[in-house]
């Protein structure tokens, strides 16, 4: 197949701040729509959620990583490869059950809030992220991990720097 | 910036504005520009009113762009002539945002207010395919709005629309008082 000089095959770079501000659009413009967050929360999970079945084909397909073999594989291999693929940032993990199956994925730089510096008063129970745990659960979902893939996310203001919490619960 | 002024607001404000940090995967934006798209499409009830909303979409991400990357890209200089914007919008703006150059940047034969972007395969539209019984949109709206309001923030207010032309065309015609001011310029 003949390829056009002009085009970029390897080009499969945005510019971050296109992604960011597209988001922030898009949360805007739904809460607009929506009066009550916890709607605009839901919304924006659902999205995620579709988003996530789709972009664990696009991860398998350019990652060729192994099969997990635990929960704690799971988490890791989310952490370490899939943010840094997708959103160029490496949240650390820990696990906060005795069981093994809940995790906290706990991210100092988000790069979703690049350019949010606070939300305002009436929002005050808008998860800004919630998509990020759309996408979670809708991935593991695809990759055969079934269950009760119950994505919550808390907010914890620890230090200056303010840590975003992903909880997972299997 | 002086701490005293500062002091208590969000450390987002105090960042330095240095060339981006990193750049992130098509897969992510095109999935998320998919969402959107379908979004708006569960909302609206014709092609022109997908376009409208693709297009305010665009509209807010393009007035929160343009002060970062003039700041980055044209310290303390601003652009007074429509060239000179045109030329910032077809190169350093396209780059920052969609990793290259516009194609095309020409003027209308029998207009000087309207000029025309050129885009073989716009970045927004990787991986979008038209039905046919919708087949004048053009999710390219999403970057005629971006271009408007950049346009419109940087003090030459234009009209922006997206067309299906030698690949995608973005269509911008200026208001009659950017071109008067621009000749009185060319004038002195």
């Amino acid at each position: 197949m003949s390829r056009s000089p002009g085009r970029k095959q390897e080009n499969h770079k945005i510019s971050r701040e296109l992604f960011v501000l597209t988001y922030g659009a898009l949360v805007a413009q739904l809460c607009k729509d929506y009066e009550k967050d916890e709607d605009v929360n839901a919304c924006l999970d659902r999205m995620g959620y579709s988003i996530g079945i789709r972009l664990i084909d696009d991860f398998l397909a350019r990652s060729a990583v192994k099969k997990c073999r635990s929960y704690s594989e799971t988490a890791d291999m989310i952490a370490q490869v899939a943010f840094k693929m997708y959103l160029g940032v490496t949240p650390s993990v820990s696990c906060s059950s005795a069981t093994g199956n809940e995790f906290s994925l706990i991210l100092d730089k988000n790069p979703l809030v690049d350019f949010v510096e606070e939300l305002p008063a009436e929002r005050a129970s808008l998860c800004y992220c919630n998509l990020l745990c759309g996408v979670i659960r809708g991935a593991l979902e695809m990759d055969r991990l079934k269950g009760d893939a119950v994505t919550e996310i808390g907010i914890t203001f620890l230090r200056k720097p303010e840590d975003r919490k992903h909880r997972r619960n299997k | 910036m002086d701490a005293r002024f500062t002091r208590g607001k969000s450390p987002v404000l105090e960042r330095a504005l240095g060339r981006p940090r990193s750049e992130l995967s098509l897969a992510a934006f095109a999935l998320l520009f998919s969402e959107l798209v379908q979004y708006c499409q569960r909302r609206v009830a014709s092609v022109a009113e997908l376009q409208t909303r693709l297009a305010r979409l665009g509209h807010h991400v393009g007035l929160r762009a343009l002060d970062a990357l003039v700041a980055r890209e044209r310290p303390g200089r601003r652009e007074t002539k429509v060239l000179g914007v045109l030329l910032f919008v077809k190169g350093p703006l396209w780059r920052a945002l969609f990793g290259r150059e516009a194609d095309k940047l020409e003027q209308a034969n029998d207009d000087d207010r309207t000029f025309y972007v050129i885009e073989r395969e716009p970045l927004v539209n990787t991986f979008v395919s038209v039905p046919r019984e919708n087949s004048s949109l053009n999710c390219a709206a999403f970057a005629a709005g971006l271009l408007e309001a950049v346009l419109g923030a940087a003090g030459f207010p234009a009209r922006v629309s997206a067309h299906w032309h030698k690949g995608t065309t973005l269509m911008i015609k200026f208001d009659e008082a950017v071109i008067a001011r621009d000749k009185s310029l060319e004038g002195r």
